[in-house]
C-alpha cells in the first residue's frame, strides 16, 4: 500500500550549479513528510528526482527498497501534484481523474465509478461532469489530489499545492489533506516554504537551505532543538543575538554578546572561544520583575495586539529589532511606545549555536 | 453583365455577404457572452473605427468578394463572340459545368474522364500532401515548442525560414535538379550501390509530392508551433507521471490541445496544394494531370473564361466543402482556428 523512500547521498547538478548537495533521507512508509525551505533551495528539484523527471548526478533513490535508477516517471509508484496543478483543461473533472486509469486500460464504466469514489474522498461529490475551468481554486486542488490518488500510488508527492489559495482556504485544506492522508494511508512528501504549514501537518520535517538538508526531525524537535543557525532562524520567530561563546558545561552555554553575557542551552558546536549566536524565542522573553537582573534592555517601538497574545517590537541599542510575545494573561499592562524595557529570558528555552562551525551533517 | 438583374445581384451580393458575416459575429458574441469586452468602436475611437471598417470592407469587397462573384456569374454564361453578348443567346446556362462532367455541352453520353480524374487526383494528392506535411511538421513543431532550448530554437527557425527567401519557381526547379534522373539523389543512390538504374522520381510524381510538401511546410509548422507552445509543459509531465506512454500523451493531451492549430495548418496546406500551379507545372511528370493547369488552360489556351470560371469554382467549392466536413468530423469550430 505505502512505501518508504530512501535518498542516498543524492547530488543534483545543473551544469556547474549544484542544486542539491549530498542529500540523504529515510522516509518511512505512511509518513507525512515535509520538505521545508526558502524559495530556490532545491525542494522542487529533489521532488522531481523522486518522481523520476530528473536523475541524480550522484547517489541513488530507492522506493520500497527498489533502486529507481532506470525507472521512468510513468513506471514509478509515485504520483506528483504540481505546483500549478497541471489539470487537463479540455477534460471534465471525471476524465481528469480517470486519465491514469485510462492509460492503464481500465474501461469507461469502471473509470466513472472510481472517479465518483475519489470525488467522495476529496469531498467533491457529483462534480464529475464539470469542466476544470468551472471549479474554484480549492476545488481544483481536490481534483488534482483525486487524479493523483486514482492511480493508487505508494507515494504522493505534493509541490506547494496550497500556495495559490487564500489563507482561509489554505488552513482548511491543510486539515483536509492530513485527513485524506490518514484515510488512504500512503506516504506523503509535501513541499512547502511555509513553516506553519510544515509544523501543523507533518510527522517529520526536513529543513533545506541552499541545496543542503540541514536538519530532519519532528516539528517539535526542529522548533525546540534547532541544530543550525539557519534552522533556528527559519523555523518560527527567533531573536538571534551574535557574540562569542564564553563558557560551556554539559547542558548550558554562556555567550558574550553586546548585551552582556547570556545563558542558554548548549547547542550544536558550542565550545568556548567560538563565534556563536544565542537564539531566544519571542515567547520565552518576558518583562523583568522589580529587582530581577534583566538579560537585556531595549526601547519599545510598537505593539501588535493579536487576541490571545500581544507582540512587542523593540529596538536594542545596536539597532537590532527584538520581538517579544506575551500572553495577554501575563501582561498586566502594555507599556507605552518609547519606554525603555528590561527583559529576562528563560535560559532553558534559549539555545546557543556555533556560527563558525562546519555545517553538521543532517 | 449587361443584364440589369445580373448587375443588381453583383452589387447587392457583397453587401449581403458583409451583413451576413456581421450577423454571424453578432450571434456568436451573444452565444459566447463576450459582453464585457469593449466594442470595436470603443476600442479604436469613432474616426479610426470608421476608417478601418471602410478600408477593410472596401478591400474585402472589391479585391475578394466582387471578383469572385464575377467569376460565379461568368461560369453560368456561354462563351460568345462580343457581337452576340447580351443578345438572345446570352442566357444563364449550366453548360460549363456539364462540360466538366461530360466533356461536351450537348452530348451527355460519355464522361469527361480526363478532367474528372485530374480533379479527384488533385484532391486526393492534396490530402496526402497535407497528411505528409502534418506528419513531418508535428514532431518538429513539438520539438521547437516544448523541448528546444532558446538558442537551438533560433537556429531551427532560421533554417526553416531562410530557404523561403528563394522564390517558388526557383525552388521548384531546384527540386527538379535534386530529383531528376541525373539528379543529386539518383547519383547518391547509384554511388552507394543501392540502385542499379536511376529512378524516375519525376515520372512517379515523387518530386511533385516532395515539392508540394516542402512548399507549404511553414504554413503547417507555425500554426502547430503556436498551438503547442501555449501548452503548459507540466501537463505533459503530469500525463507521464500518471503512467502515460509517449504516444498516449501526444494523442490525448497534446493533439487535442493543439487541435485549432492543427486544423488551421491542415486547412492552409490543403487549400494551397489543391490550388498550386507552379509546382505541378514544373515538377509534374509527363503523365501527370493536375487540375490547376487544366483551369489555367481553360482561361489562356481555350480562351474560354466562362468555362475556366466554372472549373475554378468547382475546385473552390469542393475544397471548402471538404474542409468544412473535416472540421465537423474533428469538432473544430471556425472561430477556433482563427485564434
Ligand atoms: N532546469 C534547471 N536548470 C538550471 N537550474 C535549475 C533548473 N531547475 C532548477 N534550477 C535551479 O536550482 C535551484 C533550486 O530550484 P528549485 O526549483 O528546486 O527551488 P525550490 O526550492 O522549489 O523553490 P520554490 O520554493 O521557489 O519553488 C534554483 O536556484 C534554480 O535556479
Ligand atoms: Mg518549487
Amino acid at each position: 500500500m505505502s512505501a518508504d523512500v530512501e535518498l542516498d547521498r543524492v547530488t543534483i547538478r545543473f551544469g556547474h550549479f549544484t542544486a542539491v548537495k549530498t542529500a540523504s533521507l529515510k522516509i518511512a512508509g505512511g509518513e507525512f513528510f515535509s520538505l521545508l525551505g526558502p524559495s530556490g533551495c532545491g525542494k522542487t528539484t529533489l521532488l522531481r528526482t523522486i518522481s523520476g523527471f530528473l536523475h541524480p548526478s550522484e547517489g541513488s533513490v530507492r522506493i520500497g527498497g527498489e533502486d529507481m535508477r532506470r525507472i521512468e516517471p510513468n513506471k514509478r509508484p509515485t504520483a506528483l501534484i504540481f505546483q500549478n496543478l497541471a489539470l487537463f483543461p479540455l477534460m471534465t473533472v471525471a476524465e481528469n481523474i480517470g486519465y491514469g486509469l485510462r492509460v492503464r486500460g481500465v474501461g469507461r464504466a469502471e473509470r466513472k465509478r472510481r472517479a465518483e469514489e475519489l470525488l467522495g474522498l476529496v469531498a467533491l461529490p457529483d462534480q464529475g461532469h464539470k469542466l476544470v475551468s468551472e471549479l474554484s481554486g480549492g476545488q481544483k486542488q481536490r481534483v488534482a489530489i483525486a487524479r493523483a490518488l486514482a492511480v493508487e500510488p505508494k507515494v504522493l508527492l505534493l509541490d506547494e499545492p496550497l500556495s495559490a489559495l487564500d489563507l482561509k482556504l489554505r488552513q482548511h485544506m491543510r486539515t483536509e489533506l492530513r485527513a485524506i492522508q490518514k484515510r488512504v494511508g500512503i506516504t506523503f512528501i509535501y513541499i512547502t516554504h511555509d513553516q506553519g504549514e510544515a509544523l501543523t501537518m507533518s510527522d517529520r520535517i526536513a529543513v533545506m537551505n541552499h541545496g543542503v538538508i540541514e536538519q530532519v526531525g519532528t516539528g517539535r524537535e526542529i522548533y525546540a532543538h534547532p541544530r543550525t543557525p539557519f534552522v533556528a532562524a527559519f523555523v518560527g520567530e527567533n531573536n538571534g543575538l551574535p557574540g562569542q561563546i564564553a563558557k560551556v558545561d554539559a547542558a548550558s552555554a554562556a555567550i558574550d554578546t553586546p548585551f552582556g553575557t547570556l545563558v542558554g542551552r548548549r547547542g550544536e558546536g558550542a565550545a568556548p572561544g567560538r563565534a556563536g549566536t544565542i537564539f531566544i524565542r519571542p515567547e520565552s522573553l518576558r518583562i523583568a520583575a522589580a529587582g530581577e537582573t534583566p538579560s537585556l534592555e531595549a526601547e519599545l517601538v510598537t505593539t501588535a495586539y493579536e487576541g490571545s497574545a500581544t507582540h512587542l517590537f523593540l529596538r536594542a541599542d545596536d539597532g537590532r529589532t527584538i520581538t517579544m510575545t506575551a500572553s495577554n494573561r501575563d501582561l498586566a499592562a502594555v507599556p507605552a511606545p518609547g519606554a525603555r524595557i528590561a527583559l529576562v529570558h528563560d535560559a532553558a528555552e534559549a539555545i546557543v549555536l556555533a556560527t563558525d562551525a562546519e555545517r553538521p551533517p543532517a | 453583365m449587361s443584364n440589369p438583374v445580373t448587375a443588381a445581384v453583383l452589387f447587392a451580393a457583397p453587401i449581403l455577404v458583409a451583413v451576413l458575416f456581421w450577423l454571424l459575429g453578432w450571434r456568436e458574441r451573444r452565444v459566447a457572452g463576450d459582453a464585457a469586452a469593449p466594442s470595436f468602436v470603443e476600442r479604436n475611437g469613432r474616426l479610426v473605427a470608421t476608417y478601418l471598417f471602410v478600408a477593410v470592407a472596401f478591400w474585402a469587397l472589391f479585391m475578394i468578394v466582387w471578383p469572385l462573384l464575377y467569376m460565379v456569374d461568368y461560369s453560368f454564361h456561354r462563351k460568345l463572340p462580343p457581337s452576340r453578348r447580351g443578345g438572345p443567346d446570352d442566357v444563364y446556362t449550366l453548360e460549363n459545368y456539364w462540360y466538366f462532367v461530360y466533356g461536351s455541352t450537348r452530348v451527355f453520353t460519355s464522361y469527361n474522364w480526363v478532367h474528372i480524374n485530374a480533379f479527384w487526383q488533385t484532391i486526393a494528392v492534396s490530402v496526402v500532401v497535407t497528411v505528409a506535411n502534418f506528419a513531418l511538421c508535428y514532431p518538429l513543431a513539438y520539438y521547437m515548442a516544448q523541448v528546444a532550448r532558446p538558442g537551438r530554437l533560433r537556429v531551427l527557425l532560421l533554417l526553416l525560414i531562410v530557404p523561403y527567401w528563394v522564390n517558388e519557381i526557383l525552388r521548384a526547379f531546384a527540386f527538379m535538379v535534386l530529383f531528376g534522373t541525373g539528379g543529386t539523389i539518383n547519383k547518391i543512390l547509384l554511388a552507394l550501390g543501392l540502385i542499379s538504374a536511376p529512378i524516375d522520381f519525376i515520372g512517379q510524381n515523387v518530386a511533385l509530392y516532395a515539392g508540394l510538401t516542402y512548399a507549404y511546410l511553414l504554413l503547417m509548422v507555425f500554426p502547430l508551433y503556436n498551438a503547442i507552445e501555449s501548452l503548459d509543459h507540466n501537463q505533459i509531465e503530469a500525463a507521464r507521471d500518471l503512467g502515460a506512454p509517449w504516444w498516449h500523451i501526444h494523442l490525448f493531451v497534446v493533439m487535442p490541445f493543439a487541435k485549432p492549430g492543427i486544423a488551421s495548418g491542415c486547412t492552409l496546406v490543403f487549400m494551397l496544394s489543391a490550388g498550386a500551379l507552379a509546382a505541378p507545372l514544373v515538377l509534374g511528370g509527363p503523365k501527370t494531370l493536375w487540375f490547376t493547369p487544366i483551369v489555367y488552360d481553360r482561361f489562356y489556351q481555350a480562351f474560354n473564361w466562362q468555362q475556366g470560371s466554372a472549373y475554378a469554382i468547382i475546385l473552390l467549392l469542393t475544397c471548402v466543402v471538404f474542409v468544412m466536413l473535416m472540421m465537423r468530423l474533428f469538432k473544430v469550430s471556425l472561430s477556433e482556428i482563427t485564434r
